[in-house]
């Protein structure tokens, strides 16, 4: 018999790990149809993949620890960073790129920092941002969302065949994403920019949209049954609307990029409900998670218009996070009964 | 000095006291040079190099130099032997010379030389504090292969490549291709990965020590039999 050594509050709602966690899950569906939709089912071949090597990885770290492995395994926390990781990488990343990733997510930002509770960075976006830095050329391949010219719908076979390395997509074109173009660009004006490239939508990425609005669905979802508060996810997009549109001069060729192309591109809307809402790696208080947010929506305007790399919120995230109990230390809520 | 003694200090400078993992002194080096093994062995070498001589020339002044100017003529032998070795590098191994750059005249504020110049040779006769330096030295050398061995296996599936830098025409083909196609590894190329590694490393030896602790423990727990009691608050599992 295991016994656990629980402290206070004893009173507790059976399991309420595993049951916030499946609503995450379940929340990602819409995000996760629309990648599906617009980029082939390479996504879905990541995420089965990330899963079940997640828990692979998660099975050795408790053995190795001596912790009760049934009763971690069951709290879906592994398989939760599983989806979010596979939902950032590349659909058509090949399978030994999303094994490194997972292992450094589970392994080292999840269980060498103390396990689920206790990592001060989000896992997922951790090994998200050790891939990014280490294998440039893998993880920049985006594959050209349906629609763009000369793309197509990649079905599950040659998914499975690409990514394990069988039978590599010849004809699956890759495209820069918008952001890259974006931030590429220094002489079209916005409007030239949205009829020159095929990938660009109505205001946003083509088919990017889609999925920000899909991930936006899951979030609101989340929001409603109260998994998270609204604060951080909501400071969040209205501080990169508010920073985008000082940025956006009216589209000319010197534009960062108007409100709408940024909240609905890249993982805006990902990484405000799914990944900034955290509850372990943010900020605590109401206030601190205001303060937490928006600091994160500015970081992403900041690093996509004027960094290195295309997007943004992996590393606004990380950086936020190191920042979060400095935070909490200013924004403390005051003890009822005391002056402050 | 006894022979003991010497024991004592080899064990010390390799092992128990490793400046690198135990009195994590001189990281600055120790991360941003290990990214291969020639490197490594080049800073070793010329760590090695300073703590010998100014564990020698501290040894031998240490009864002219008051107490209060002690660190000023310290620093001042170690800037005389890293010149030294500078000079010496830059002569003969140039192509290394130019790799470790600015961690060359750095050497000065390695905390190691300082910290064993004034904990060990400022107090000791001339052959131990040598013998001394040289252990520090080699312990601190032999972190520095080991985990540049592993960052340039792990960041570029190479190892021993450019040996011949150091080592001269002899090392011309040791460079060994261990993966085929390896793509470079950045993260591990870049000093966040020696942070990791050398987190490792210490992880491991710190298992090491608990592992032999434990031993000693159990032995020291099989001796006295006559308590007898029995043991009923255990662990239930």
């Amino acid at each position: 018999m295991a016994l656990l050594n629980i402290t206070s509050p004893h009173a507790h709602n059976k399991n309420h790990t595993a049951w916030v966690m499946q609503q995450v899950l379940l929340a990602t569906i819409p995000g996760v149809a629309a990648l599906t939709y617009f980029f082939g089912a390479g996504t879905l071949i990541n995420i089965i993949w990330c899963v079940t090597t997640a828990l692979i990885c998660e099975w050795i770290m408790l053995k190795w620890r001596g912790k009760p492995v049934a009763f971690y395994l069951k709290d879906y926390s592994a398989i939760v960073t599983a989806v979010l990781l596979a939902i950032a990488l590349p659909p058509y990343c090949p399978w030994w790129v999303s094994l490194i990733g997972i292992m450094f997510a589970i392994m080292i930002a999840k269980h060498l920092y103390g396990g689920l509770g206790y990592n001060p960075f989000n896992p997922a976006m951790v090994a998200y941002v050790i891939l990014l830095i280490s294998l440039p050329v893998q993880m920049t391949q985006w594959a050209a969302p349906l629609g763009a010219d000369g793309a197509s719908w990649i079905g599950f076979k040659a998914a499975f065949l690409n990514n394990f390395g069988f039978a590599p997509i010849i004809d699956a074109h890759t495209m820069a994403t918008v952001l890259d173009v974006m931030k590429q660009n220094d002489s079209l004006t916005n409007n030239q920019l949205f009829e020159e490239y095929s990938q660009f939508g109505h205001f946003g990425g083509l088919g990017w949209e889609w999925v920000n609005l899909g991930f936006l669905m899951g979030g609101l979802y989340l929001l409603s049954r109260k998994i998270f508060t609204w604060h951080t996810p909501i400071s969040m997009l209205a501080a990169l609307a508010l920073v985008s549109l000082i940025g956006y001069n009216a589209g000319g060729s010197d534009s960062g990029g108007s409100p709408f192309f940024h909240l609905f591109s890249g993982a805006t809307m990902l990484g405000a409900f799914f990944i900034a809402t955290d509850p372990v790696s943010s900020a605590v208080s109401r206030k601190g998670r205001i303060a937490f947010g928006a600091c994160i929506g500015v970081l992403v305007y900041i690093i996509r218009v004027y960094g290195n790399y295309p997007d943004a919120v992996a590393f606004s995230v990380l950086l936020m996070n190191f920042a979060a109990p400095f935070i909490d230390h200013y924004t403390q809520p005051r003890t009822y009964g005391y002056n402050k | 000095m006894s022979q003991a003694d010497y024991k004592e200090i080899t064990f010390l400078g390799l092992w128990k006291n490793n400046p690198a993992l135990v009195q994590l002194l001189g990281l600055c080096p120790l991360l941003a040079m290990s990214g291969s093994v020639v490197n490594s062995l080049g800073m070793g070498i010329a760590t090695t190099f300073v703590l010998l001589t100014s564990n020698i020339a501290v040894s031998l002044v240490r009864n002219v130099v008051s107490d209060a100017v002690r660190l000023p003529a310290f620093v001042m032998i170690i800037a005389a032997a890293v010149t030294a070795i500078q000079i010496l590098m830059q002569a003969y191994t140039y192509s290394l010379y130019e790799i470790l750059g600015v961690f060359l005249p750095l050497i000065t504020t390695n905390c190691v030389i300082l910290g064993r110049a004034d904990a060990f040779a400022s107090k000791n006769g001339i052959l131990p504090s040598a013998y001394d330096g040289l252990m520090m030295g080699i312990g601190f050398t032999l972190v520095m292969v080991i985990l540049g061995f592993f960052r340039e296996l792990l960041g570029t599936g190479v190892v021993f490549a450019d040996m011949n830098l150091l080592l001269g025409d002899i090392a011309d083909n040791w460079e060994w291709h261990v993966f085929k196609d390896y793509p470079q590894f950045l993260y591990i190329v870049l000093p966040p990965g020696a942070f990791i590694f050398t987190g490792f490393m210490i992880a491991l030896k710190n298992k090491i020590d608990n592992h032999f602790e434990e031993i000693a423990k159990a032995q020291k727990a099989q001796e006295p039999k006559e308590d007898r009691r029995v043991r009923v608050t255990g662990k239930i599992s």
